[in-house]
């Protein structure tokens, strides 16, 4: 998958509830979700974001509750893809699941500035910041996670077996 | 080479001899649970997969308790998601509002998870179950709607971490004190992707609902899951309880840790967590002056009947401080009605406290308690994070009960011994 869109950064430990607030989570709703995206760390950032607009944070993205309402948001909101230094592991698998694309590189993260345009290629394992001409590379996902991949995600690898 | 604790039971659930850090296994669950915010999304991910009926009726536990009783429509839609579909696949365990509780003090008080179970949950304070001697640890709606359809969960086999407390632990210090000073130690993601191993004496003097509340607390530092070793306290606990046999193991001597830190216990004070992240952590003697309009005791972490009795014992015969309130939450219905039996009701209404029936509420800004712009909250629940309780102008500092019941008597942060 190819991505490019412009950066909205962020800190370290950015949790769930700045990401999508408990007082609206009286829904599921991925469209009503979606209009509150990391609303309680950067107010206006539906008003600024354009869809294909990339996350970035430093380490332990999404930590707290185990929310998947939290990765829905962000997709329906549009973002294409979240890059960190490091993410807190339901977020992470959450991602995996539902199918948010994120990439783990701390030297993409510290090379990349808020509102740089960067440019992502999921199959390269590439991270070009096309404000600085800088290319980070990516490790790519563990075989097991390439295999939930292939299989069109979580649910339907295990209701094949 | 040796194996934990934690290690040994993803081993028993996966169908190997030995499981080592970094492995991806596929474990069988003895329980898979959803609450009325992440069991919507997992129930209508099952009906989308074509599936018809759940793995096993006995083992898929649903708990509405975050918005229960339901504050508005919308809230009532998701509930009824849960009832509707507890109704059709016929749940042994579905818990309607009157007997519900809050999740983390329902499963283990009614005997539903055990020692040596493997357990996730849709909720990241599932980890509170380690406390049994279980592996249990918060996962998503998604890996909720898998298990719902497969009874297996993808685990990677975490590393390990041991944290030992050694000595006497004064008095007013509790199992959530302990897990503060960790977390106030290593971080919010101290402990990311790994097993957190609590031991040492005491941890052995630790009540169980010490425990529980420590290991609660695991996923605030990133943890996989918190787990202690069964003793004699964890078999009395079980003992006419659990609802299956559990399985007690304990990790081998020559297991590998990749960190074991050691604590001096006697040298302990009762700890309170600063905004806006739980490991932003100051030893209340180091507090200063901090004015409080909310205190809330209850939830996951603190709303079990020794939390309970705790803050009667220190409230008894004062009043709430004036312009503060105080929310009280007992976690359980047997809570509940234990605190009538023993007067702590009495107790908490005649100081000027309110008193709920169980639920969620407050701690995560759901409702029964909300923040304005600019208040301040001193609450025993586990996160303290921007909104988390409200208005995300507001600020939520955590502590355990001795502590709120003072802070609620002096309207500021206040020790136990101040009273």
């Amino acid at each position: 998958m190819l991505f490019k869109g412009k950066v909205f950064k962020y800190r370290d430990d950015v949790n769930t509830d700045e990401i999508i607030p408990a007082r609206y989570l009286n829904t599921s709703d991925p469209k009503e979700l979606a209009k509150h995206t990391m609303e309680d760390i950067d107010k206006d950032f539906m008003k600024k974001m354009k869809p294909g607009d990339i996350i970035v944070g430093e380490k332990n993205f999404g930590c707290g509750s185990s929310r998947e309402h939290a990765p829905i948001a962000i997709k329906e909101a549009g973002v294409s893809c979240v890059i960190a230094k490091s993410f807190a592991r339901i977020f992470y698998r959450n991602c995996f699941n539902m199918g948010l694309p994120i990439l783990e590189s701390a030297e993409a993260v510290d090379g990349i500035s808020n509102g740089d345009l960067v440019e992502v290629d999921t199959v390269k394992g590439e991270i070009i910041n096309k404000t600085t001409g800088k290319t980070f590379t990516v490790a790519p996902y563990p075989a097991f996670m390439q295999e939930l991949i292939k299989a069109g995600g979580l649910i339907k690898y295990v209701a094949k077996k | 080479m040796g194996m934990t604790i934690t290690e040994k039971i993803l081993a028993a659930h996966a169908g190997k001899k030995e499981v080592r850090p970094g492995d991806l296994v596929w474990a069988k669950l003895d329980i898979a649970l959803g609450n009325d915010i992440t069991a919507p999304i997992a129930i209508s991910e099952f009906r989308g997969s074509g599936a018809k009926k759940i793995w096993d009726k006995n083992k898929v536990v649903l708990v509405p308790d975050h918005f229960t009783p339901n504050k508005d429509i919308m809230s009532a839609e998701q509930s009824k998601i849960l009832r509707d579909f507890a109704r059709e696949q016929k749940l042994k365990f579905y818990f309607e509002v009157g007997e519900v509780g809050v999740e983390h003090a329902l499963l283990p008080e009614k005997g539903i998870v055990t020692a040596g179970d493997a357990i996730i949950g849709a909720d990241s304070h599932t980890c509170t179950y380690g406390a049994l001697g279980a592996f249990s640890t918060g996962v998503g709606s998604t890996d909720l709607a898998a298990a719902m359809i497969g009874g297996k969960v993808w685990l990677k086999v975490p590393e390990a971490m041991k944290f030992v407390f050694n000595g006497k632990l004064p008095k007013w210090v509790s199992g959530k004190d302990l897990i503060l000073k960790i977390i106030g130690d290593i971080g919010v993601d101290g402990a990311l992707y790994r097993s957190m191993e609590f031991t040492g004496d005491a941890i052995r003097s630790l009540s169980m609902e010490s425990r529980l509340s420590m290991c609660n607390m695991a996923i605030e530092a990133g943890g996989k899951n918190g787990i202690i070793e069964p003793d004699e306290i964890t078999k009395k606990y079980l003992k006419g309880r659990s609802i299956r046999k559990p399985v007690f193991y304990a990790s081998d001597k020559d297991a590998k840790y990749v960190s074991v830190t050691e604590y001096d216990a006697s040298k302990l004070e009762p700890m309170v967590a600063f905004p806006h992240l739980p490991s932003n952590t100051r030893p209340i003697s180091k507090v200063g002056n901090v004015r409080i309009d909310q205190v809330v005791i209850g939830s996951c972490t603190n709303g079990r009947i020794e939390d309970m009795r705790i803050a009667a014992k220190l409230m008894k015969g004062k009043k709430v401080a004036p312009y503060v309130r105080t929310l009280i939450i007992p976690a359980t219905q047997a809570i509940f009605k234990q605190m009538i039996k023993e007067g702590l009701m009495e107790i908490f209404v005649d100081c000027g406290a309110a008193v709920s029936t169980p639920t969620c509420g407050p701690c995560l800004g759901g409702h029964m308690g909300i923040l304005a712009a600019g208040e301040r909250a001193l609450a025993t629940t586990n996160r303290n994070f921007v909104g988390r309780m409200g208005s995300p102008k507001a600020e939520v500092y955590l502590a355990n009960p001795a502590v709120a019941a003072a802070t609620a008597i002096f309207g500021r942060i206040a020790g136990p011994e101040e009273l």
